[in-house]
This record gives C-alpha cells, structure tokens and sequence, in this order.
C-alpha cells in the first residue's frame, strides 16, 4: 500500500506544484476556479484516454510515438506559459493595482485564463495517464488489489493536499510582489519543461546533437528522491543533463525574459488625445 | 535557431541512425514482472536500441535514472527505448510499477 502511494504521490505532485503556482498566479482574477477546475477535469479526461490508447501511442513512430506524444504536450505548454507571462508582464499591475484598491477579483484577464487551463489540463493529462496505467495495473492483477487501490487514492489525496499548500505559501506573498514571483516561477518552469521535452525528442532519436551530459549531480540529489522531483517539476531540476538540454533551457528563460521585456515596455495605453 | 539545430540533427538521425541502430538492437522481455534477460550486455559509446516486450496484460513502466530513460509499455506490447552512448559501466534499471520483482542491469564494455 505504501508503494502504491508513493508511485502515485510523486506523480500527482508534479502536475500538483503546476496547479499551485498557476492559482498563485491568477489569484484575483475573475472565473478562475472554474477554469482551473476546467483544465483538472479535462486533465483527467485526457489522462485516461491516453491510458486506453497508451499501446497505440507507444507503437506509432516506430515505437517513439510516447516520447513525441510528451514533447509535443511539454512543447504546448511551454508555448502557453510564455503567452501568460507576456499577458501578465503587461497587465499584471493593474490587476495588483486594482486588488490594493478594491480588495476583491477583478475581471480583467479572461485571456491567459484559456492559456493557464491548458497549461493546467497538459500538466494533469501527463502525469495522470501514468498514474491511471499504474491503478489500472493493479486493478487487474487481482490478489493484493485493494490495499494498493487505497494507496494509490491516498497517494492522489496527499498530492491534492500538496497542491494546496504550494498555493498557500505562495499567496503569503505579498500582493506587490505575487505577480513577479509568479511569472518568474512560471519562466522557470517553461523552461523546465523545453528542457525536459528535448531529452524527449533525444529519447526518440530525433535530437541527437550536443547529447554529451554536462554534468551529474545524482550523488548530491537524486531525481528519484521527493525534493529532487520537485525541484524537477519546478525549475527542470535534471541530474544528467545533456549540452542540448541546458542550451534549450537558457535559451527558453533568454526568450521569456524578452517577452516579459517587450510587453512591459509597449506604448502606454493612449489617453484620448488633444484635438489639434 | 533552434528549429536549425532540430533540423540538423534530424538530418544527423536520418544519415547515422539507420546503419547504428540495426546494428545494436537488443530486446528485453517482461514476463511475470520479471526482466529477460536481467543482465544486458552492450559496446560502450554506442547508441543502443532496446525494445522491451511486455508479455503480461498489465502496464510497465521501464525505468532508469542511470541512463535517462522512463518509458511506459503498456500490457501486451512493446516499446523502443534508445540509450547510450555510455561509458562503461553498471546501469541498473527496473519495472518502477513492480519495484520489488522488476529488475535488471545494462553492463556497458
């Protein structure tokens, strides 16, 4: 039972930490919960259509279709987290501006709220089709079944409690700061994820270039270990990685610090001008 | 930038892979949550192709920090994982959905 929740527990928070973080990062805003609560459900939908499907995944490309079917989503959500940040690197203090002032939501944003769902359902799809081929694994091998079934839901209500506390600490930032912290966080993640998707594509033999690994620090933390899943989860935390990997992932933070920059310095909104 | 890099080492795979990875292949087969054959021996600096067969009707997850690999092969199928290239050494990898039972090691020389 233990082993199952545990299993089950590292997966959930990954997607778990992704959750927080983008609650965290639309606190005030306007509808969403709901669609936060859209992107988990169509998550979990997603998650178990690709569990039904995983042999054909598995089989396409000549047996990479897996790992370009997960690039292709990590690929999708990077996309979508660098359109978030440049949304909020232009909005972001207004909504802050407008909480100070009024204390409650505000409706600006329903924009980056489809990018954030999205973000939210790729992140759950991922990580939950895994844990649905693993109950499901347990499902039919009968004998031991509902111990491991119990550890495996206890492992998902630990990962669902997790989520919930990333969210907290983070709200204990203060409000000033809270959209800063939240973009940087959501870069940092972007770029976890594009570093993550290229050992994807190299694990499917298609980037095959600068695969030397740069550096490994399993010995100080191990991927396998809780905080060095997180730190995976959150900032693309690998103990291995390759030339390639590290280049994408500087490359990525360069272009989401740009983007932030260009949004945050695009002319100010006009006043209606003075007739000549 | 990237697309450049992506398309040049796409085109590196199309030239190198097939004569590379006919040459190296090596199958593994799971069967009552057990790996045969546990022990696999492969050159080292070498791009190696596993395909790991799983014979029983439930999901396995192939797994292995050591060499960067974390596949899920569904029951009653296969999957084709690529490793390497490896320095010589011991690379242990396992069944992360049958830790107990579901072991083996790639002995890279």
């Amino acid at each position: 039972m233990l082993g199952a929740l545990i299993i089950v527990f590292r997966e959930v928070i990954e997607a778990g930490l992704i959750v927080g973080i983008v609650m965290a990062a639309t606190r005030g805003v306007v509808g969403r919960g709901r669609w936060v609560t859209v992107g988990v459900v169509g998550g979990v939908l997603g998650a178990s259509i690709v569990a039904v499907f995983a042999g054909a995944i598995s089989d396409a490309f000549q047996g990479s279709g897996q790992e370009l079917f997960n690039a292709s989503v990590l690929g999708i959500a990077v996309l979508m987290l660098m359109w978030h940040n440049a949304w909020m690197a232009r909005h972001g203090r207004e909504i802050a501006d407008e909480m100070r002032r009024v204390g409650t939501a505000v409706s600006e944003g329903a924009k980056p709220l489809t990018a954030l769902a999205i973000v939210v359902g790729l992140a759950v799809l991922r990580e939950g089709s895994e844990v649905v081929l693993f109950l499901y694994g347990i499902l039919a091998s009968g004998t031991s079944a509902s111990a491991a079934l119990l550890g495996g839901v206890l492992g998902i209500v630990a990962g669902a409690a997790f989520t919930a506390l990333t969210y907290f600490g983070l709200l204990a930032i203060p409000n000033r700061h809270i959209f800063s912290v939240t973009s940087w966080l959501i870069a940092l993640l972007g770029a976890g994820m594009a570093a993550q998707a290229v050992h994807f594509l190299n694990s499917a033999g298609l980037v095959v270039a600068l695969d030397k690994t740069v550096w490994d620090t399993s010995w100080l933390l191990s991927e396998n270990t809780i905080l060095g899943r997180m730190l995976h989860a959150l900032i693309g935390y690998t103990e291995r990685p390759t030339q390639m990997q590290l280049l994408v992932y500087i490359l990525t933070l360069i272009a989401m610090y740009l983007l932030m920059r260009f949004a945050r310095y695009s002319p100010p909104k006009r006043l209606p001008a003075a007739a000549e | 930038m990237r697309t450049l890099l992506i398309l040049l080492s796409l085109a590196t795979a199309v030239v190198l892979a097939p004569a590379e990875l006919r040459a190296q292949d090596v199958t593994i087969t799971i069967k009552n949550h057990r790996f045969t054959p546990s022990e696999v021996k492969v050159p080292a600096n070498k791009r190696i192709q596993l395909t790991v067969v799983n014979d029983d009707p439930t999901p396995e997850e192939f797994e292995s920090r050591e060499m960067k690999v974390e596949k899920v092969i569904p029951g009653k199928s296969k999957g084709v994982v690529r490793i390497g290239p490896l320095a010589p050494g011991r690379y242990p990898f396992f069944g992360e959905f049958n830790e107990a039972t579901a072991k083996g090691v790639v002995i890279a020389e």
